[in-house]
């Protein structure tokens, strides 16, 4: 046991009602920081219809939970939710701030920062105490270098990539409390206003839980690469997942981005084709188990994370790989 | 209308991996010889989407494009890109007392200098800079302004003193809106950056670059660079990667993926 730390508290999304896994994540380490290092756990939740999330979270990790609950949080919208979440964390004054590195996690958090006048540091992938300052290491450089950081001030911000935390196995006798908190936002003091929201609906399994993900990039040849790849996925009960060059021309839809700015995957397999492995896909699919590749370029370097290569033209292999698979399932 | 461009720039970050290097002991990247750096492609983006905004105002209109950038004296590629690109004129931090960076310090300086510059209506900036990529300082310059937010936009337009932004959701679209002065921040889904014309290339020679200093923004020497730093950088290094990649041989596209469907089936993972 090294010098003890003043807690961490977690910042849990929601997503229809249910704690995103992230932050089921986060919880997982900010568990194992304060089973080490002292300090409690608070969760942190904004949103409506929230019964039963505070025992949830408990179950979790959390000794303590905030529940903002009020329709203003219902979506999710930067300026709304700041003075509220600013007010919880200067009260429980945590060590340590966690939250989830996702697109409202990265709107979210360095503006908290600057509002408290203290310091965050995104994407990061793990966190250590040494001498009771938290060691924050973060990718950097597309995903080419890291970065061990610490600050002067606390609490320290951290925002956290997916995939890299364990969650704890729930349990249901875990003691904690949770208590409701009650919104300090003024709607008047709203300077932005969120006008409309167009959801793609997913179709079958959610990347970030797919246990296959099968990703497509330049090497498809044009949309109609995504075909082979969509079957596949189909077969093995798999995600679709494309690297932000297909995205960028339109191949397949936004969503499917894997990458730095995009998704980040860790499934059992990731089967990257026609993707030549620049350090921002890498990125978002590093922490897959094995990862195979399919493409042209023997130099592509996305072989040198791969546990099975093919050099091959993806056009030609893949529609040959759908056969094969299918007679593995028949 | 005055919009404010906020650009870094970087060593190219599409080089191949192998020739990225770090020097660990002083905790910096090695620069790769004879290699001129670039504009951040985000930022990039940031004086595309400024420059949309132009083109949609039509001839005549009164918008003035101002990049801002925080670089070396002699270091001048990425604000002439920015120029090249359209921009109006520049405003150069480079004493080398503005060494030193961080979001923190960065952020301070940046909207030390749009205060400056005065009756900014819009400022942008790329989602995150492609060096360090820590997407902090476009929402700390808002914040220290005190001006809302949009983070990132695939699509910014203005009209009658309301931007208004599409922003890129996980899983979809979102349309927000904000009566200016306030800040967006641009994501890569804004879409391909146009190419520098010959002549606005020349012409780009000639546009007014201002050399400020810590003064020129009401901010003293210890406010800003080095001595403003919070964070401590306690390492940098580049993780090793150590799988061998086993090649799968066949004559035929066929033969290839027969013997890939094998080895999966072999390893379990189908």
């Amino acid at each position: 046991m090294t010098e003890n730390i003043n807690g961490v508290l977690v910042f849990v999304e929601m997503v229809d009602n249910q704690p995103v896994e992230l932050g089921l994540e986060m919880l997982g380490l900010a568990r194992r920081i304060s089973d080490s290092h002292g300090g409690t756990v608070t969760a942190v939740v904004f949103g409506t219809n929230l019964e039963g999330v505070g025992d949830n979270l408990i179950a979790y990790g959390a000794d303590q939970v905030l529940i903002n609950d009020n329709v203003i949080f219902d979506n999710f919208h930067a300026e709304a939710w700041l003075p509220d979440l600013s007010k919880i964390v200067a009260e429980v004054a945590p060590a340590i701030v966690l939250i989830g590195h996702s697109l409202s996690g990265t709107d979210l958090a360095p503006r908290l920062a600057f509002r408290l006048d203290i310091d965050v540091a995104t994407g990061c992938e793990s966190i250590e105490i040494v001498n009771g300052r938290p060691h924050m290491t973060r990718s950097c450089f597309g995903g080419l270098a890291r970065e061990v950081v610490t600050f002067n001030k606390t609490p320290a911000v951290a925002t956290i990539r997916s995939k890299t935390q364990q969650a704890l196995t729930p349990m249901m006798e875990r003691a904690g409390e949770f208590k409701f908190v009650s919104s300090i936002l003024d709607l008047n003091s709203l300077r932005s206003r969120v006008i409309k929201r167009e959801r793609e609906k997913t179709v079958g399994v959610k990347l970030e839980s797919a246990k296959i993900v099968i990703s497509g990039g330049l090497g498809l040849g044009g949309p109609e690469g995504f075909n082979t790849l969509n079957e596949i996925a189909e077969l093995v009960d798999g995600a679709v997942g494309a690297s932000r060059a297909a995205c960028d021309l339109d191949w397949c839809p936004r969503s499917y981005q894997v990458g730095l700015t995009g998704r980040t995957v860790a499934p059992e397999l990731y089967l990257a084709v026609g993707i030549s492995g620049a350090s921002h896909h890498m990125a978002g699919c590093g922490n897959a188990k094995t990862i195979v590749s399919i493409n042209s370029d023997p130099a592509a370097a996305i072989f040198k994370s791969s546990r099975f290569g093919i050099v091959g033209n993806c056009q030609e292999v893949m529609p040959a790989l759908v056969e094969e698979i299918k007679k593995l399932k028949a | 209308m005055k919009i404010v461009v906020c650009v870094k720039q970087i060593q190219n970050p599409e080089i191949p991996p192998v020739q990225f290097r770090v020097d660990e002991e002083a905790k910096a990247v090695i620069p790769v010889s004879g290699l001129s750096p670039v504009l951040s492609p985000y930022d990039e983006q940031a004086v595309e989407a400024a420059l949309r905004i132009r083109d949609a105002a039509g001839e005549g209109s009164d918008i003035e494009i101002t990049v801002v950038t925080i670089a070396p004296a002699g270091a001048r590629a990425g604000i002439k890109a920015a120029l090249a690109l359209g921009a109006d004129n520049a405003v150069l931090l480079s004493e080398p007392t503005f060494d030193g960076s961080g979001g923190y310090v960065t952020a301070r300086n940046l909207a030390e200098t749009i205060r400056a510059i005065g009756d900014v209506d819009l400022i942008l900036t790329g989602r995150q800079a492609a060096d360090w990529d820590a997407g902090v300082v476009g929402l700390g310059i808002a914040e220290i302004l005190d001006i809302p937010a949009i983070t990132f936009a695939c699509d910014v337009q203005v009209t009658d003193g309301v931007v208004t932004v599409q922003r890129v959701l996980e899983d979809g679209i979102e349309t927000v809106e904000a009566d200016l002065p306030a800040l967006v921040t641009i994501s890569n889904e804004l879409g391909k950056v146009r190419y520098a014309s010959m002549r606005e290339t020349m012409r780009a020679a000639k546009k007014p670059i201002r050399d400020w200093s810590p003064e020129d923004i009401g901010l003293d020497e210890a406010q800003v660079g080095f001595n403003a730093v919070r964070h401590v950088l306690e390492r940098l290094y580049i993780p090793i990667n150590d799988i061998e990649c086993e090649y799968i041989e066949g004559d035929t596209a066929a033969e290839m993926a027969a013997s890939l469907a094998q080895r999966l089936r072999e390893a379990e993972l189908v």
